[in-house]
């Protein structure tokens, strides 16, 4: 069976979600990449230097620039000719591009898959993680988003794969990028972090969640992340949001700061390696999937223990 | 301009989900059903749009049982959705079959916009709203945080990992909302009286003409693995030894 991977990217450097994804597919079967974008010659080689990678397709094109679904989804769509499968990290760009290409392709896409029980058997969370689904698939071409943190991932050199231009049909002229607006961060990134604190309503402001949080991930290098409160209250910005609707994390230690731990926060961050928790309430739900707790007044502890680090 | 509004019955998010012993699925016999969270903001978007007189109507369809009339289809008309459209089936419809319905939905109905939640609480598969911009052919906007209509497109700013982005669609588009696009009202009970005189149509799945037959097989629903235990510490400095043990502290 041959595969082809969707390379996430920013037109200059691969992203590490990318990396997992190649595990996934080498699972499945024979891994070739599809590099699309402008100017991406230097993403090119990087993907080609992914270990156990064939083929690297490269779309160099205007069109691809912003990785627009309606321009992306018809050169996907064309070179599924010559795969079986099409594996996307499941991020913001891959959940936007994979379902047009499924629909064009006329098959059912499986969502954010978790393992890997056979060429046609995977399995995939639901209910916000409060129950794990065993599907197996009909269809003859396979569509699939994978989670990044249910697989390791692949060496990112010792690889020797090929580069291929390959063009699709451009621009078509349905969607134009009017612009972005990136959140800069000098921190680690939230999904490949190896540690990140969180914090949660209980901080009562943006510059208390600033205050307290910042020099806290800052001691130990972490990645700061939010509840959905957090966010909600302007506490800290949307991209910082971890949870069912936000992003998926799971991360050697998740300190968890004022997080009274709902469903849906915690089908963000249960897969954390450990888990602990700052809270007054000594029966806030995250206390039972923190492996360490501790009851009292954040605005105490988190100064103190910044203090001790 | 005529705006559609897909919704979905699921389990009330407040609910926690129990998975059947039989490993068949979760289950849903005896508790509280509701509108899918992300639908509920995709009926306030398309009613404000009407408030704003962008939007001329607003109608609401959902897929499922015959309770999701009373369940989902009067809550959106009670929030200010003009009529609905029930297409009724006991079966549990696939993404890409309700993509198809709701294609031959928009065929008929010819809306200007179609507005979806992004994903639904239930199965999370975050798919329908992009397939049904693929079947029509459509430009899409997900994950929606702004929506402005303005001549002959709309202008939709996005979350996406990093941060927010902004594309220019033509029209005809889908937009499918994310959480921060709005914060729903609430369904009054004078305006669910009213709601039971706005009209619902009342169609089967067999009327589209639609192959709904699923493509994925559920082999096994279980329970994701249990954390085991933890303890309480009772001081900061334990917790920093517990950080050093861990080897994120020095």
């Amino acid at each position: 069976m041959k595969t082809l991977v969707w390379v996430e990217h920013d037109n200059q450097s691969l992203k590490d979600a990318t990396l997992a994804v190649v595990t996934a597919a080498a699972k499945v079967g024979e891994v070739h990449l599809l590099v699309a974008g402008k100017g991406v010659d230097g993403v090119a080689s990087q993907a080609a230097a992914i270990e156990g990678v064939g083929k690297v397709h490269v779309a160099d094109d205007a069109a691809y620039e912003h990785f627009l679904a309606e321009n992306v989804a018809p050169l996907i769509v064309s070179l599924m000719g010559s795969h079986d499968a099409v594996l996307f990290p499941a991020t913001t760009t891959g959940k936007n591009i994979a379902p047009r290409v499924a629909a064009a392709l006329d098959v059912m896409q499986i969502s954010d898959i978790l393992s890997v029980e056979g060429a046609d058997t995977f399995t995939r969370p639901i209910y916000a993680g409060n129950a794990i689904a065993t599907v197996q698939t009909s269809d003859k071409k396979l569509v699939i988003t994978v989670r990044g943190t249910a697989f390791a991932k692949a060496a990112a050199t010792g690889g020797s794969g090929t580069v291929e231009a390959v063009s699709g049909e451009g621009d078509k002229g349905l969607s134009t990028f009017a612009g972005a607006e990136i959140a800069k961060s000098e921190r680690p990134e939230l999904t490949s972090a190896k540690v990140i604190v969180s914090g949660g309503r209980a901080l009562g402001s943006q510059e208390q969640f600033h205050a307290l949080i910042d020099p806290l991930a800052d001691k130990l290098g972490a990645a700061v992340g939010a509840s959905r409160a957090a966010v909600d209250a302007g506490y800290a910005p949307n991209d910082y949001q971890v949870g069912q609707t936000g992003k998926i994390v799971a991360p050697e230690v998740y300190v968890a700061i004022g997080i009274s731990g709902a469903i849906q926060h915690l089908a963000g961050m249960k897969d954390s390696k450990t888990i602990i928790a700052i809270n007054k309430d000594e029966d806030a739900p995250i206390f039972q999937v923190a492996d360490i707790g501790l009851v009292g007044d954040l605005f105490k502890i988190v100064p103190e223990l910044t203090e001790k680090l | 301009m005529k705006v559609l509004v897909p919704v979905k019955r699921v389990l009330d998010y407040n609910v926690k989900p129990r998975v059947k012993a039989d490993g068949t699925g979760v289950d849903l016999a005896n508790v509280k059903m509701s509108m899918n969270p992300f639908d509920e903001i995709a009926i306030e978007e398309a009613v404000r749009l009407k408030e704003k007189g962008a939007a001329t109507e607003v109608v609401v369809v959902t897929i499922g049982v015959a309770k999701a009339e009373t369940d989902v289809l009067l809550t959106a008309r009670a929030m200010g959705a003009d009529r609905g459209i029930l297409i009724q089936t006991d079966d549990e419809i696939e993404p890409l079959a309700v993509a198809k319905l709701l294609a031959k939905v928009a065929e008929e109905e010819q809306p200007g916009l179609i507005i979806l939640g992004k994903q639904a609480i239930d199965d999370d598969s975050n798919q329908t709203g992009q397939m049904l911009a693929a079947l029509l052919g459509w430009p899409q906007g997900t994950f929606a945080s702004k929506v402005e209509l303005g001549g002959q497109g709309v202008q939709v700013t996005r979350e996406v990992d990093g941060g927010l982005e902004t594309v220019d669609l033509k029209l005809p588009a889908i937009v499918t909302t994310d959480l921060r696009l709005n914060e729903p009202r609430y369904a009054t009970l004078p305006n669910i009286m009213k709601a039971k005189s706005k009209p619902v149509a009342k169609k089967t799945v067999a009327d589209y003409g639609v192959d709904v037959t699923p493509r994925l097989k559920t082999l096994k629903v279980v329970e994701p693995a249990k954390r085991s235990a933890g303890i309480k510490v009772g001081s900061v400095d334990e917790l920093v030894e517990k950080l050093k043990g861990l080897g994120v502290a020095k």
